[in-house]
Parts: C-alpha cells; sequence; structure tokens
C-alpha cells in the first residue's frame, strides 16, 4: 500500500515540540477530519496558532489552507496571536452577569487601558471575555493565570493583576 | 468481563471498602477544588496518618456533593464503632485548618458550624437517578463505580437481551432528551437502529453552553463511568461500535476524567474491543469543543467532530438518518446517557412510576443566580418552581424580593412570580414561554433589570451565531441594537413594535434552533415583564440596572 504523501510533510521549523503535533496527527490518521484536534495540540504546545502552523497542517491533512483558516477563526477557543504573559477571564455568564460581572470588566478596562480581547499597553495582561465558565457557585468569577476567584470585586481583581505589571520589565512570567 | 466476574470483583471491592471503620469523602470537583479541596483532602489524609487511623479511616476525593455554594463540601460516613449508628454527616466550608477538628468530630459529633443540619431540603427533597452516585465515588477509580453497580446493566444486558428488549425497555420508561428540546429517546434510538448503513455512531452531546448551566459538567466530573456505560447501551441497542464525546474545551477536569476512565474501562474489557467478553465492541473517543456555542446543536456539532466550522445545516435529514460522516448517528445529551443504566437495572416501569403524565422520571438543575443554595439538584418532573427555588435553593439571600426564574439559557426565558406554582415539565414550561432546556435554573430579584436580561442573552445570541443565515446574523444584531436604545433610554414605543415584528422574523425564518429560540428571552420579558420595558421608554429602569444616559452605548 503507498504511503500517504501528507504523512512526509515536515513540521515548519526543528522545535522538538512538534513531535507533540504529530503525534496527534499521526493518532488520527492523518485524516481531514483531525484538523481541530491538530489545533488543540498546536495550541496547548505553542500557546496560538501562528501562520506557519496553519501551512503546516493544511499541507499534512492535504486541507486547503482557506479551510484552516476558517476553521481556526470560527473557534474562540483558537488564537492567532501569541499570548501575553498573563491573562485574566473575566466571566460574563448570566450569573456573573447579574452579580456584578461587568463593573469587574469596566474596572480593567479603566485601570489598565485595555480594550476586550486585547492587551494592556504594555503587554503584560490579556483580557478576555468568558460567557460563562460553569463556576456560578463563585459569581462574579474571574480566572487569572488559570487559576478562579470567586466571589469577587473590581478591587480585588485590580490588587490581583498589580504585580503584572511591576514586574514585566525584569523576567518574562512563566507559564502562558 | 463475563457478569459473573464482574460481580465477584463488585463484591471484592465492596468488603475491602466495608473494612473501613469511617470514611470522609471531599468533593473534588470544579467549584470545591477552587475553594481549596485539594490542600484539604491532603490535610486530612495527613491528619489521619499522624494519628495512625489509616487502617479505620478512608479519605477520598469524590464527584460533585451538590451544595457548591458552600464549599468545600465533605461528607463524613461512619460505619460502626464508637458506639454510633450508621450515619453520613456533610460538612461544609471545610479548610485545611480545620482537619484535626474534623478528625475529633468522627468520634460522633462534629462542629456544628462545620456540619449541614440533618434533613436539610436541599438534600432530603432530591431523588437522584442521573446523580445517584455523584459525591459517593472517586471518579478517577474505576473499582469504586463497580461497586455502585457500574456496567453491571451494560454486561448484563449484552448477556440476557437483545437490542430489541433494550429498545423496548428505554421506550417504556418513557424517557426524553434531556438536552432540552425532550424528544422520546426510545423513538430516537428506534430511529437509528431501523436505518440503513453501516457503521453507526453514537455521539454524547457534553457541549454546555448555555450560561448558568453546569450539570452536565458536575455529572461528568463525578461519575463519567456512568455516562460512558448509558453510550454503550445505547451503541448496543443501535447497532453502533463507535462513540464519540462532543466535550467544551472550558472543561478541563470533565475531559480528563473521561480519559481516564475510558481507558480504565477498555483495560478491564468493559470497553473497546469484545465488551465483556462478547463479541460486541464500543470504542469511545473524547473531542474537544472550542468554543462555539452554536455546536450544541446537533448538525453544528457533527460539523465540528468532522473537522469542520460548526456550522448547522437544514434538517432533514436528522441524524439518525445521515448523521457523523454521512452515517446514521445517536446524539444524545450527558444527562440523558446518565439516565439509561438505572431505568435498565430497575426497569422502564419503575422510571416511568416518577414524575408526571408526560415527563417522566427526574430531572438535574443547576441552580444559580441570587438564590441561598447554588449547587446541583435532581428532582423529579412535576416538582415546582416554588420549591425548588424556596425550599432546596433555600429562597434569595438578603431579604430581596423574588422576581423572576429564568430557564433554559439563551434559548429560554424567564417565569414571574405569578407561577411559581407551576409543576416543572417539558409542556408547562413551554406554555409560561419558556423551555425545559439543558437545566440552568437563574434566580432574579428586585435588583435585576429584565430588559438588561433580555438584552444580556441577545448580545450572546449575537456573539455566537455562526453567520450561516441571514436572520440570525443579521436580525440578533439588529434586535440587541433595539434592547440597547431601550436600556439606554433612547427608543420610542415604535422601537418596541419594531422589536416584536422582528422577534417574530428571526424566530420564523432562521436555520437552526439557536436563531430560532434567540428571541425567546425578549419575547418571555415583553409578555410577563411590559411594565419595565414601558418604564424604560419613560426614561426610568425601575431596577436601578440601566445607565439611562439617553444615548445609545457604543458596545
Amino acid at each position: 500500500m503507498m504511503q500517504n504523501p501528507a504523512e512526509q510533510t515536515a513540521p515548519p521549523t526543528e522545535d522538538k515540540r512538534w513531535k507533540v503535533v504529530d503525534a496527534a496527527l499521526r493518532r488520527l490518521g492523518h485524516r481531514p477530519q483531525a484538523l481541530i484536534e491538530a489545533m488543540h495540540a498546536i495550541q496547548r504546545t505553542f500557546g496560538y496558532l501562528e501562520p506557519a502552523s496553519l501551512r503546516y497542517l493544511a499541507e499534512a491533512l492535504v486541507v486547503p489552507l482557506a479551510k484552516v483558516y476558517g476553521v481556526a477563526t470560527f473557534y474562540h477557543h483558537f488564537t492567532l496571536s501569541p499570548p501575553a504573559p498573563h491573562s485574566c477571564v473575566v466571566c460574563l455568564g448570566t450569573v456573573c452577569h447579574i452579580k456584578g460581572g461587568p463593573s469587574i470588566l469596566a474596572a480593567l478596562e479603566a485601570a489598565h487601558d485595555v480594550t476586550l480581547g486585547g492587551r494592556t499597553h504594555d503587554g503584560a495582561l490579556s483580557v478576555v471575555v468568558a460567557r460563562c465558565i460553569g463556576a456560578c457557585s463563585l459569581a462574579p468569577a474571574v480566572v487569572v493565570d488559570g487559576k478562579t476567584l470567586g466571589p469577587t470585586t473590581p478591587d480585588a481583581v485590580l490588587e490581583r493583576v498589580r504585580p503584572f505589571f511591576e514586574t514585566k520589565s525584569e523576567e518574562p512570567p512563566h507559564d502562558a | 468481563m463475563t457478569p459473573e466476574e464482574l460481580r465477584a470483583r463488585a463484591e471484592e471491592i465492596r468488603e475491602k471498602e466495608a473494612g473501613y471503620a469511617e470514611s470522609l469523602r471531599v468533593c473534588s470537583a470544579a467549584s470545591c477544588r477552587s475553594l481549596g479541596s485539594d490542600e484539604l483532602r491532603k490535610a486530612l489524609a495527613g491528619e489521619i496518618a499522624r494519628r495512625g487511623l489509616t487502617q479505620r479511616c478512608q479519605v477520598k476525593g469524590v464527584g460533585c456533593l451538590g451544595l457548591c455554594a458552600q464549599g468545600p463540601l465533605v461528607t463524613a460516613e461512619l460505619r460502626r464503632g464508637y458506639g454510633v449508628e450508621e450515619r453520613e454527616h456533610v460538612l461544609r466550608g471545610v479548610r485545611a485548618e480545620h482537619a484535626a477538628g474534623v478528625v475529633d468530630g468522627l468520634s460522633g459529633s462534629f462542629d456544628p458550624a462545620l456540619e449541614v443540619p440533618p434533613g436539610l431540603p436541599f438534600f432530603r427533597r432530591q431523588v437522584r437517578i442521573a446523580s445517584e452516585h455523584c459525591g459517593k465515588l472517586d471518579p478517577d477509580e474505576i473499582d469504586d463505580a463497580l461497586a455502585a453497580g457500574g456496567y453491571e446493566a451494560l454486561v448484563r444486558a449484552l448477556y440476557d437481551r437483545t437490542p430489541a428488549d433494550v429498545l423496548l425497555e428505554v421506550d417504556r420508561s418513557g424517557l426524553r432528551g434531556r438536552g432540552g428540546a425532550g424528544y422520546p429517546t426510545g423513538l430516537k434510538w428506534r430511529t437509528v437502529a431501523k436505518s440503513a448503513g453501516t457503521p453507526r455512531y453514537v455521539v454524547c452531546n457534553a457541549d454546555e453552553g448555555d450560561p448558568g448551566a453546569f450539570m452536565d459538567r458536575s455529572v461528568l466530573e463525578s461519575d463519567p463511568h456512568r455516562v460512558l456505560e448509558g453510550m454503550a447501551i445505547a451503541a448496543y441497542a443501535v447497532g453502533a461500535s463507535e462513540g464519540y464525546v462532543y466535550v467544551r474545551a472550558e472543561y478541563l477536569l470533565a475531559e480528563q476524567r473521561l480519559r481516564k476512565a475510558i481507558q480504565q474501562a477498555e483495560r478491564l474489557g468493559l470497553l473497546g474491543k469484545s465488551v465483556g467478553g462478547t463479541p460486541f465492541e464500543f470504542h469511545v473517543q473524547v473531542r474537544l469543543g472550542a468554543g462555539a456555542y452554536v455546536c450544541g446543536e446537533e448538525t453544528a456539532l457533527i460539523a465540528s467532530i468532522e473537522g469542520n466550522r460548526g456550522q448547522p445545516r437544514p434538517r432533514p435529514p436528522y441524524p439518525a438518518e445521515s448523521g457523523l460522516f454521512g452515517r446514521p448517528t445517536l446524539i444524545n445529551n450527558v444527562e440523558t446517557f446518565a439516565n439509561v443504566p438505572p431505568i435498565l437495572r430497575r426497569g422502564g416501569a419503575w422510571f416511568a412510576s416518577i414524575g408526571t403524565e408526560k415527563s417522566k422520571g427526574t430531572k438535574v438543575f443547576a441552580l444559580a443566580g441570587k438564590i441561598a443554595n447554588t449547587g446541583v439538584v435532581e428532582v423529579p418532573m412535576g416538582t415546582t418552581l416554588r420549591e425548588i427555588v424556596f425550599e432546596l435553593g433555600g429562597g434569595i439571600p438578603g431579604g430581596a424580593a423574588f422576581k423572576a426564574v429564568q430557564t433554559g439559557g439563551p434559548s429560554g426565558g424567564c417565569i414571574p412570580a405569578a407561577h411559581l406554582d407551576a409543576p416543572v415539565d417539558y409542556e408547562t414550561l413551554a406554555s409560561l414561554g419558556s423551555i425545559m432546556g439543558s437545566g440552568g435554573m437563574i434566580v432574579m430579584d428586585e435588583h435585576t433589570c429584565m430588559v438588561d436580561v433580555a438584552k444580556f442573552f441577545m448580545g450572546f445570541c449575537r456573539d455566537e451565531s455562526c453567520g450561516k443565515c441571514v436572520p440570525c446574523r443579521v436580525g440578533t444584531v439588529e434586535l440587541h441594537r433595539l434592547l440597547d436604545r431601550i436600556t439606554s433610554g433612547a427608543a420610542t414605543p415604535e422601537d418596541l413594535t419594531l422589536l416584536e415584528e422582528l422577534c417574530d422574523l428571526v424566530r420564523h425564518t432562521s436555520l437552526c434552533g439557536l436563531g430560532q429560540s434567540a428571541p425567546n428571552p425578549v419575547l418571555s420579558t415583553l409578555r410577563h415583564f411590559g411594565d419595565e420595558y414601558r418604564a424604560h421608554l419613560e426614561g426610568r429602569c425601575p431596577a436601578g440596572v440601566c445607565a439611562m444616559s439617553g444615548e445609545e452605548a457604543v458596545r
């Protein structure tokens, strides 16, 4: 049986982390339906989907690049730009909405000159809105660098993110 | 594993468990975890070890205990010894620093500040079927599930019943889809079983997207084997050998636990090739959503599993005939599958004896909003809203007046105080302009503005519209703009008329359920809270939520 030519496509860089992505592709037999799973693998590994990775997926799965781009931009979960060193997810599900979530978002926007879904002017923090993280008993809830806080207040959240702006210049913080 | 082997193994584990005089079960579901239940579990285990009690007291992490608002929660079970009768104590708000006190309490009396009063309606009024083992077993240990009778219904069905028998039992139970629409489950299974073409697929919709709904997450995090067993039984009944669980990307813990559960079940031959030592095979894979609400719609979900954008397509053909990869596909929600094993174990007639004439069994609800006992409850169909909100839910904290309960998320509606005595079943909720939905129940008090709530949901639908059909793509934007004008005090009476007309149009001409039901929150608030809309036209927000600046907001 002939080998699928797609399987011989080489990753865009020498980076060893591509092995994780390739393992996901192999597991799903390099079929087009592996596209979303592969994107998850890339985003988990590299933090975002850079243009070169989309081109790689198009070749490796034999899917038009336009479709790859369409899928990547359709789903809110995928991002095409590198993540800021710190993230703050403000939940605006129904319960958080009626319990004060919007005031937390407004406080962050006012204090750090950040637009929704964007980063602060110095790039240290990205602020994202979630439509319910399912932690309604903690409403209003905020997720800062993967840790859920709640019930919280605008002041508490501002206090929590304050260090991100002070230490920023010395060392780029850990997790992405 | 044959039925005998399974029974023997379950018996063996139960005996081992019974060897402990006491057990401390610490909730390890997402909400309690955020409140520090992991540290608590370690502290308790440390304290037990320090006192040399590891032989008699067991400490384990379990699934959701339900009363999320008062976490971290611990159940203390005293089986014998100390002259105390077998009893369960539920402890709330337990922190790591309470560990020594909790272990002291094993002698029979716990700090009253920590103990939930016995007979609390929140627990006493529940009838748990789908969530019966949530909070009792360690979701990471298949042995716990087996000891509780997990996979017994599946293996026994494989040996003792034909697929037709299984279909009959599910028919008899009267079970209806718990994802919200309430389609008879037996009928759906039958359609798939009759459809020509193989392979067939079984898909579990775990893309719980309604904001304010977290009951499926609770079940998946607490008892993943239950859902897998339900899927396997369905697969046997409809003749499928492959299955997918489509989980929201946000549910990391649920995803991990599911993957682990699948591995464990495959290792014991309860999933995978030759299930229970029979020729039946069933392979399950997990697929992650990627943050698109519309993927809760079945045709969009299928598109997403196939690696495409999650855009719905017109039905028919229904997935039962042409679904995943164009093959007959059964799609049910998490809770629907979780109800299947008990139906087989105890009989469809038993299940049908619970609930109302047309809505059988129980329903799991996520209670949230302005309510004391935020958490997950399971009650018989037909329980009134008043019982759920005020008895189980404990009413509204701070003495504020009840205004409405919102069911069904962005596809549902708000039900006012006048209908609090309505029984919760599919038909009654629909007649009140809402829907059963997947089970989110959000309580609102006098400080909540209903127009603002309607605007919130419309904003949600606008953001989540997939853009395929015009009525939904454009209609939700325009509806949101109209609502924005109303909440900013810039609207005229004509805007209200236009709002109603546009709702009618979006409802009747959209392609899928998202667009068709997007106007529901507006229509139901117009119907029950028309006064609030009119007050806004006069420049007044009765709840004091809206800015009413007279200018339209930018966003």
